[in-house]
């Protein structure tokens, strides 16, 4: 890459798509490939919502929605008889449910990582995936959040959760790590929820503008609240987003921090450690954007996205994916260098029983997915190739559940005293309602994908080098974005005829 | 929202008799199809240059009820427009703040105060067993604060505005600009804003009105 691309055109060219992935200090590559002024962004994203519904799509969805509805099916199964109908017992009382409550909130927290932190830290790339990593959040902790739901047994005594004044004159217990996920993951879903709705009014509003049916004018236009782009407002929004992304970010450490408190403040060897919380969050990262990876080579192959979620994208977050599963590694490592350094006798035995006990295999794939496969993102040319790269995803999704099942079930199994022992085998309730939650994730993907904005369009239109003030005399010199002025004839399309005047009364100043 | 009234039809049908530039702009035949009150002018820019070079001369000239539309953020428009930053982050300082004592009073007094109990040899009442708690109702009500006082700020939900009558302005949320000055500002002059906004540089100019 020694000359310097002007036009993206010049950039070259990758298994057919655009190779925006090298590194040249003296200027950023662009972020937005192909030929695009602002309007062809809105019309690339809008038309996923308003074309008719591809082939693809509905396939994909009697895939999801039928799993979507067995598990409510088995919900319903489960609240009416009874719990016992998962394969927990005595000692392994948590199992299955905890396991997926673990994975899909650990899922989430890579789109609030996208949405907040990249965004605190001016990682322009973010703008093209934010939107459907944000979907991705909310949907992963409705599948986490009806796991304790309906594990407690009682469903619809769940409210007691929540201090409210009653009857029996009692208050839950703060001292319990189970009333601060409780707190945790609820502010989480509240604030994930908010962050991602702001941040789609100026696209709702655009969707709006745009449509044409009268249901969609009605309901396009109460979601936008009547936004009308105005700069007082767009000032206001930005402070929001800002803030909002100030507050998600010490919160989304703070979520999987409890939910590991969950595991940590007991005293169960294998869960009494003060290394889980960074562990927990590092983990949810690394399992999060594995998902965002399965979401996004899909979608942006589908709906025709590829210049806006380009291969440098895919390949920052495969390098999140390796810096992660590193840390991860080196969790791993540390848990068992504790076990041994601590000369505690039943840490050590548990530590042992990982890899060598009943659940062997579990550990192994863990290893195996968690720890191996991503190593292979240390080469340029896996992290350019699409199918390593979704293999690789693939494989950690598998392994971060697997973490989890690791983390819950060996440690639970085989405890302090061997007449106490016993082992966990899952029921056919416990998959289908594991198969089940990937139904209701993916259904619920797919509806957000069918009738929302996916990509943040007025985000995107502010990376677009079109989006800054040019002074006149500079119009020929390549801009910070180290882009051309490429747009301005693509623009022209649009204003042919205002064209001439705008630059006539632009130089009267 | 139902606002298809024959006037505004009128308006839209005649689209171009409210296209002014420089050529037509003390044309002022079209005024007379207008019989309800002025909200004010609307005036098309098609790129951000030229957007923000006319707010400053907007700004510059001393008007108050007036606002820039664009489909983004338009990077260094507040400083262009003379707005005064929000107090947005001082609400959700309040906010947060609240959320902190909320937090620390609902749990010292509900398990230390009324319904004190022994669990696991824990004392009733300590700052760091209750940390959890009182960060999460910390951030939840600073981030309700900056969501509603955000749209509280911005009179959002706003379901009706005399702007959204007009099919030009549709593009607001694709790929144009707008300056719309209102009538009521003290330095409007429907005759001499119109002819500022044209060698400003706008593109196309529309008289806005409000309902009947």
């Amino acid at each position: 890459m020694t000359s310097i691309p002007h036009q993206p055109a010049d950039l070259p060219k990758l298994h057919g798509e655009v190779d925006n992935t090298f590194d040249d200090p003296r200027e950023r590559s662009p972020l937005v490939v192909g030929t695009h002024d602002f309007d062809s962004v809105t019309q690339t994203v809008c038309s996923i919502v308003e074309r008719k519904t591809p082939r693809a799509w509905w396939i994909a969805f009697f895939i999801a929605s039928p799993l979507a509805f067995a598990f409510v099916l088995q919900i319903g199964y489960l609240v009416t008889t009874g719990i016992g109908l998962w394969g927990n017992n005595n000692p392994v009382s948590w199992a299955f449910d905890i396991v997926n409550f673990v994975f899909w909130v650990g899922i989430g927290h890579a789109g609030t990582l996208i949405s907040a932190i990249l965004f605190l830290f001016r990682q322009n790339w973010r703008t093209s995936i934010n939107r459907f990593a944000e979907a991705m959040t909310i949907f992963a902790v409705i599948c986490a959040g009806t796991f304790p739901a309906i594990h407690v047994g009682r469903p619809w005594l769940a409210y007691w959760l929540l201090p409210y004044p009653n009857q029996m004159e009692m208050w839950p217990q703060f001292r319990s790590p189970l009333l601060w996920d409780v707190f945790a993951v609820g502010t989480y879903a509240t604030v994930s929820a908010l962050f991602w709705y702001i941040g789609m009014i100026p696209d709702l509003a655009t969707l709006r503008d745009r449509a044409t049916g009268r249901i969609r004018k009605i309901a396009y236009g109460l979601l936008a609240l009547g936004w009308n782009g105005s700069s007082r407002s767009w000032l206001r929004f930005e402070k929001a987003y800002l803030l909002l992304a100030g507050l998600a970010t010490p919160l989304v450490l703070s979520v999987h921090s409890v939910v590991s408190f969950d595991f940590a403040t007991s005293q169960l060897p294998g869960w009494h450690t003060t290394i889980f919380p960074p562990y927990f969050v590092a983990g949810a990262v690394f399992g999060g954007f594995a998902m965002v990876l399965t979401l996004a080579i899909p979608a942006r192959q589908f709906f025709g996205l590829k210049d806006f979620i380009t291969m440098r994208h895919l390949e920052n977050m495969t390098k999140i994916i390796l810096a992660t599963g590193m840390i991860v590694s080196y969790a791993y490592a540390v848990e068992f260098f504790t076990a041994w350094y601590s000369g505690h006798s039943y840490e050590q035995f548990t530590f042992m029983n990982r890899p060598l006990g009943p659940y062997w295999w579990a550990f192994w794939i863990m290893f195996i997915c968690n720890v191996v496969s991503p190593q292979l993102f240390w080469f340029k040319k896996c992290r350019q190739n699409l199918w390593v790269i979704m293999t690789v995803a693939m494989f950690i999704n598998v392994g971060m559940w697997f973490e989890r099942f690791v983390i819950v079930v060996t440690s639970l199994n085989r405890d302090f005293l061997p007449s106490s022992w016993g082992m966990y085998i899952p029921t056919w309730v416990d998959l289908g309602m594991l198969a089940g939650s990937f139904g209701l994730f993916f259904t619920l993907f797919l509806l957000f994908c069918r009738f929302l904005p996916m990509v943040a369009m007025a985000e995107v239109k502010t990376v677009m080098p079109q989006s800054h003030v040019h002074a006149h005399d500079e119009h020929h010199k390549a801009d910070f974005h180290g882009d051309s002025h490429h747009a301005s004839p693509a623009a022209s399309a649009a204003t042919k005829p205002t064209d001439e005047e705008s630059k006539k009364g632009g130089s009267q100043p | 929202m139902s606002d298809t009234s024959p006037k505004t039809t009128d308006t839209i049908e005649h689209d171009e008799h409210h296209y002014y530039d420089r050529e037509h702009v003390d044309d002022a035949r079209h005024i007379e199809h207008h019989r309800t009150e002025l909200y004010g002018l609307l005036a098309q820019f098609d790129d951000v240059t030229s957007t923000v070079e006319a707010a400053k001369k907007v700004r510059d000239l001393g008007f108050t009820h007036w606002d820039v539309h664009s489909p983004f953020p338009i990077h260094g428009i507040d400083k262009a427009m003379g707005t005064k930053p929000t107090i947005l982050p001082w609400l959700v300082l309040a906010g947060g703040i609240t959320g902190l004592i909320a937090g620390v009073l609902l749990s010292w007094w509900t398990n230390a105060v009324d319904y004190p109990y022994l669990i696991s040899g824990k004392p009733q009442w300590s700052f760091a067993a209750n940390v959890p708690v009182i960060f999460e109702t910390t951030v939840l009500f600073a981030a309700l604060t900056a969501v509603f006082g955000m749209l509280f700020l911005s009179k959002l939900p706003l379901l009706y505005h005399p702007l959204f009558k007009h099919s030009r302005f549709r593009r607001v949320t694709n790929d144009k600009f707008f300056i719309v000055i209102e009538a009521i500002d003290p330095k409007f002059n429907r005759k001499e804003t119109k002819a500022m906004l044209t060698t400003a540089g706008a593109v196309a100019i529309e008289e806005v009105h409000e309902e009947d």
